[in-house]
């Protein structure tokens, strides 16, 4: 098995708020995260794809598909964004690092095991999502299969 | 979903790589430089993982306050700016190598009240890391 790792960066703002709790209780468990403007970071995504290369081709599948994906899938719905307002898949949510990361597993699972079709190059399946949202700060997401 | 938080901290501290017991060439023979008698240091990176189910009310596995203050207290305060062989109590006995560092942390931070602990990273220079996870399946 190889496994295959592709870095995008995206930037964005967001901010950490529960309408459920008092606004005291808000500052309380989120602290500065909670300013009603928002911050931003510059977020760092490694997607690790797992396969066997294609005998025909070497590879496990082609990167050019992989690179059009992460745009289409993440940077063009999160690059420059704010992510509670601006990506629909965040909205109502909390969105902490665990959250994003989660978030583009789930979109980014489906495109990646369906280039194992017909009519494309690779027969890889989504291995992991590591997402830093600082560089002392990252979450790894495995989907549910391990 | 399977999720797990890093956080990574640092510290600084000096150490030496002496088995109290072994004459001083068997020392130099075994560890070469890290037997100098007047020890050396590193900045540490330290890797810290847990993992666990993500509160709906927050969106986390565990608060990153509460992650902070917990290693500040129970690694930081005791391993920053220290020799480590004499000035931390679990290395007067054990020697102070990466692994035993490991080890020492990740036993200590299984006790950490607001997610499971899985795994302790240590990077003793940009060149050497190290990674401990327990020895049983619970942590796997």
């Amino acid at each position: 098995m190889i496994y295959l790792t592709r870095k995008v960066e995206f930037s964005a703002s967001h901010l950490y708020h529960n309408p459920a709790f008092s606004p005291e209780e808000n500052r309380r468990v989120f602290g500065k995260c909670n300013n009603p403007h928002g911050h931003g970071h510059n977020y760092v995504l490694e997607v690790t794809v797992a396969g066997e290369p294609d005998p025909g081709t070497g590879m496990v599948l082609d990167l050019k598909e992989l690179k059009d994906i992460l745009q289409r899938e993440i940077l063009d719905r999160m690059d420059h964004r704010f992510l509670n307002y601006e990506v629909p898949e965040l909205a109502g949510k909390i969105p902490t690092t665990e959250t994003i990361a989660m978030t583009i597993w789930q979109l980014l699972e489906p495109r990646i095991n369906e280039l194992g079709l017909p009519g494309h190059r690779g027969q890889g399946r989504l291995h992991r999502v590591r997402l830093y949202e600082t560089p002392d700060l990252f979450v790894d997401c495995t989907g549910n299969g391990q | 979903m399977k999720l797990v938080l890093h956080r990574r901290y640092r510290f600084s501290a000096s150490h030496r790589l002496h088995q109290p017991g072994w004459p001083q060439e068997e020392n130099v023979r075994v560890y070469g430089k890290c037997a100098n008698e007047h020890g050396h240091g590193h900045n540490y990176v330290l890797d810290v993982a847990v993992t666990g189910p993500v509160d709906p009310a927050t969106g986390m596995i565990t608060n990153l306050a509460d992650l902070d203050a917990y290693i500040e207290r129970h690694v930081l305060a005791e391993f920053d700016h220290v020799y480590l062989n004499e000035q931390v109590p679990a290395f007067r006995s054990l020697v102070p190598t990466a692994e035993n560092i490991c080890r020492v942390l990740f036993d200590r931070l299984r006790a950490y009240p607001h997610a499971r602990l899985a795994s302790i990273g240590l990077e003793e220079t940009g060149a050497n890391s190290f990674e401990y996870a327990g020895d049983s399946r619970e942590n796997a």
